[in-house]
């Protein structure tokens, strides 16, 4: 297994070389090598999931956590040290294949939709090191390895979302991401700090921390304080998945280009913090099950949240992205519904760990819809020119590939069987039923809203009043819509991948089955939901929602301006911390500290200037000055 | 009374060298404070004669009263100058000056006066100093002889002389 | 022969306080180097007079008062010969007008 080292330094590697020298490259070179590099990435990346998960598994009957490559970097203690390495495990693995696939799908997508666009060699390079360090996120040994992937991911982020770095709303919205990002990361780095203060080790085998059994040497202090550490991880978390407060970085981040949101703001970044939920999962689940449902109502919450705004957007990659931010809360709220009931015996995976398998697989087929979902709508904004659905409408007849795409991925995310999202999202409702009856019902509610607004996303889009358009729209070029082809397919398939076999809470095999009162009632809701949205936006004239609009005119306006967060944050952090703390110690810092040291060149000054006076060239004066030194120095001694 | 010729001359001498030093440095024309200058220095030839340095007091006449001071009065009248020296003269400076020189002088007084000297008057028995003696003195090699510095002397006079007439050369 | 040595040293320090408040206060360049004569003068006076009272048989005094003549009579030859340059450029031998130092 040692080649698993090159699916991290490929990119890397790649990521250099067409940072130095990819200007001078011709375009299509720059970004045909990108596209060969991650070709090898993902063939690598599938032949280590194929000898991983057909090699036997161990004596305990899980998957072998393998630790192909470990490195030591920084040494604390002989338990506590920062290393960098390769871990192999059963969700580094399965993410392996989905950073890989959909990454390879997005680098060979913008080779169309990039076309002509200036820095197009930069646009590369900095996939490649996206790529890279998502890669190295997910494969990491230890907790440190995992933040320092994660800031460089956080990073990458930056530049791409700032790609067109010419427009103001581009580099401001690249700035809210890293900041609101960055400023979760500290949460997570202090929930590091004490996590391996009070543990004592960084290492994920070390504490147990890949799927099997956590290590049970945490006792005393350590219990107790275990799940504040983790709780402070999981707002690390939050930040890079968009929860509520802290997701108002994601709906700007689309003024990137939408491969790049189709990258990592759909399928990849955004899951980090879920990844790193489940990378802990046998610790949350043992010592701190309260955290984990404290993460579960963080997500309900944003779920509903995010989808009621949703409703209410007109541009589609705005709708797009509140749909991820509720996609996402729904992968929260699977891994927080987990609970000890039938931990350490068979029954555990089919019973309080169930949202585990059903979070991971979520994970997986939500990334190849949403990264389709948003590859179509970069192929209709590739041709229309605008992101606003009022210049859409009645697309279908010009884009056939995209809008059989953009249906099948969107009967997906809906729950809709036989596609893939009916799959898992069917085991995530039957998780939130085996918690609490309550929490499945307002999920299986938030459900049917994702059903309603995607719908709408679609009928405003394919049906609908066709807009004026200075050219006839066209469909995409063909680099563009093989991705679409793939990826829709994998869709059709996917579902019927018998995840439990390869992922489960605590890594033996079991095979989910479909209870079938939840699966009827979930499609039910999805139907009733399609069928709602097709009344409402599928002709031309559109009376009813029009009149909801005036009946609730207060309502959808807030929604729209999605429930004026955004003022809160730049109330608070303008009227308050700029104002009241910034501004009081910007005084300081400018009157007495500057003042201080002014204050020393002043005095330096002056009293260079005043004894300036000895140095005037009067040879009289010299002579006089000695001789009074003289007299002093004789008088001195008389005495 | 008991008073002596020479103790007559040298309270004479004195007097001249005490007046005219201070007058030199305090007059406001130019040309008389190098008139001055040349009584004073006279002056100090005759004290040198009281005090039996007849080869002494001739060289002071020849080198210091007969070159110096001509030296002096050619430059002098070569060059212009305020015609009073005292004019725009710092009053606080002088007083400052004037403070510390004499402080300067009551110092040294002091410490002249207190030291005690042993002998106060000259020992009888020495006759002037004759030529020969000097001139073995001046031209021997040596211990209490002074035939290195003579050399020496005559060095440092050629390149001033020399360095004078570099510097003062018109171009 | 009674003079005693201290009447002696007394002229030689009017002399030389003469000398010391002429430098200090002179305008003139050429003032200033006449008291430096007087300082000079004084000092010579004080070795010829010492050498005789108090170390007859010896020479030293007499022969540094004769060298001291000698240099004196070089150090004005050069000096005068440096102030009749600085008449040439700045057309004046005021104290004042050569006070501007290099920058």
């Amino acid at each position: 297994m040692e080649y698993t080292i090159f699916i991290v330094l490929l990119p890397m590697l790649m990521f250099l070389f067409l940072g130095l020298v990819g200007h001078k490259l011709k375009p299509i070179v720059a970004g045909t090598l990108g596209c060969c590099s991650l070709a090898i990435v993902t063939i690598l990346s599938y032949i280590t999931a194929w000898e991983y998960f057909t090699a036997p598994r161990n004596a305990r009957g899980v998957y072998e956590t393998i630790t192909v490559f470990n490195v030591q970097w920084l040494h604390f203690t002989d338990t506590l040290h920062i290393d960098l390495g390769v871990l192999l495990d059963p969700i580094s693995v399965m993410m392996l294949i989905v950073i890989s696939t959909v990454s390879l799908m997005v680098h060979i997508y913008s080779l169309g939709y990039m076309h002509g666009e200036k820095g197009f060699q930069r646009y590369y390079a900095f996939l490649s090191l996206f790529t890279m360090s998502m890669l190295g996120l997910v494969v990491a040994t230890n907790i440190f390895q995992m933040y320092l992937f994660w800031e460089l991911v956080g990073v990458s982020s930056y530049l791409l979302i700032g790609f067109y770095y010419p427009r103001p709303a581009a580099v401001s919205a690249s700035k809210k991401a890293f900041i609101v990002t960055r400023f979760a990361d500290l949460g997570f780095l202090i929930g590091i700090l004490i996590f391996g203060y009070y543990v004592g080790s960084y290492t994920f085998a070390t504490v147990g921390a890949s799927t099997g059994f956590a290590s049970a040497n945490i006792v005393g202090v350590a219990k107790v304080m275990l799940p504040l550490a983790l709780g402070l991880m999981f707002i690390g978390g939050a930040g890079k998945s968009a929860m509520f407060p802290l997701h108002i970085w994601l709906p700007d981040a689309m003024e990137g280009p939408t491969p790049v949101s189709a990258l990592i703001h759909a399928a990849t970044m955004v899951v980090a913090g879920v990844y790193l939920v489940a990378r802990m999962f046998p610790l949350f689940v043992v010592y701190a099950p309260d955290v984990l449902h404290i993460v579960a109502y963080v997500g309900v919450f944003t779920a509903f949240f995010a989808a009621a705004i949703a409703c209410a957007q007109s541009d589609i990659k705005r709708v797009l992205a509140f749909s991820t931010i509720s996609q996402i809360a729904f992968m929260m709220v699977a891994v927080g519904v987990c609970t000890r009931v039938g931990y350490g015996t068979e029954a555990f995976n089919e019973e309080g760990g169930l949202g585990f398998m059903a979070s991971m697989f979520h994970l997986f087929t939500h990334a190849m819809f949403k990264a389709c979902l948003f590859l179509c709508a970069g192929a209709i904004i590739h041709t229309i020119g605008s992101n606003e659905m009022k210049f859409m409408g009645g697309l279908r007849k010009y884009m056939p590939i995209t809008h059989i795409a953009f249906l099948i991925c969107c009967l997906a995310i809906s729950g809709i069987p036989p596609f893939s999202g009916f799959f898992s999202k069917d085991e995530i409702l039957t998780a939130c039923f085996k918690f609490n009856p309550v929490i499945g019902w307002m999920m299986a509610a938030i459900a049917g809203m994702t059903a309603f607004y995607m719908f709408r996303l679609y009928y405003g889009i394919f049906w609908g009043k066709e807009a004026e358009h200075d050219h006839t729209p066209h469909e995409a070029p063909a680099a563009m819509t093989i991705p679409l082809i793939f990826l829709s397919a994998v869709t059709l398939v996917a579902g019927f991948i018998p995840f439990g076999h390869f992922i489960s809470a605590d890594g033996h095999e079991f095979t989910s089955h479909l209870e079938m009162s939840t699966a009827i009632t979930s499609v039910a809701i999805a139907v009733f939901s399609i069928a709602l949205a097709t009344l409402f936006y599928a002709k031309e004239k559109q009376p009813i929602p029009d009149a909801l609009g005036r009946k609730l005119k207060n309502l959808h306006t807030a929604a729209y301006h999605r429930f004026y967060i955004d003022e809160v944050y730049q109330f608070v952090t303008h009227k308050i911390i700029f104002g009241c703390i910034a501004t009081p110690i910007a005084w300081f810092d400018h009157n007495v500290v500057d003042g201080f040291f002014n204050f020393l060149a002043w005095g330096t000054h002056e009293t260079s200037f005043s004894i300036r006076g000895f140095q005037s060239g009067r040879v009289q004066q010299y002579t006089y000055v000695f001789l009074v030194g003289v007299l002093i120095i004789v008088v001195a001694s008389l005495l | 009374m008991d008073i002596t010729l020479q103790q007559v001359v040298f309270y004479v001498v004195a007097v001249l060298i005490m007046i005219f030093s201070v007058m030199t440095v305090t007059t406001k024309h130019m040309l008389r404070s190098a008139t001055y200058l040349l009584i004073v220095l006279f002056s100090t030839a005759m004290l040198y004669f009281i005090l039996d340095y007849t080869f002494l007091g001739a060289a002071q006449i020849i080198v210091y009263a007969g070159g110096i001071v001509v030296l002096y009065v050619f430059s002098i009248l070569l060059t212009r100058s305020d015609k009073n020296l005292n004019a725009h003269l710092n009053k606080s400076k002088v007083a400052a000056a004037a403070i510390t020189a004499i402080a300067g002088g009551a110092i040294m007084l002091f410490c002249i006066l207190s030291h005690g000297f042993v002998a106060q008057v000259v020992p009888t028995g020495d006759d002037e100093l004759s030529m020969e003696v000097i001139g073995q003195a001046l031209m021997g090699g040596g211990k209490y002889q002074y035939l290195l510095p003579f050399e020496a002397v005559s060095m440092l006079l050629l390149a001033c002389m020399i360095g004078g007439i570099v510097i003062a050369r018109k171009k | 022969m009674d003079i005693h040595i201290e009447y002696y040293l007394i002229v030689s320090t009017v002399m030389l306080v003469a000398g010391i408040y002429g430098f200090l206060t002179r305008k003139n360049i050429l003032a200033m180097l006449i008291s430096v004569e007087l300082i000079l003068n004084a000092t010579d006076i004080n070795f010829a007079v010492f050498n005789r009272y108090l170390f007859p048989s010896h020479l030293e005094g007499h022969f540094f008062a004769l060298f001291g003549i000698a240099i004196a009579a070089a150090e004005t030859a050069v000096a005068i010969a440096i102030m009749i340059n600085i008449y040439r450029n700045v057309s004046s031998i005021e104290t004042k007008d050569i006070e501007e130092m290099k920058h």
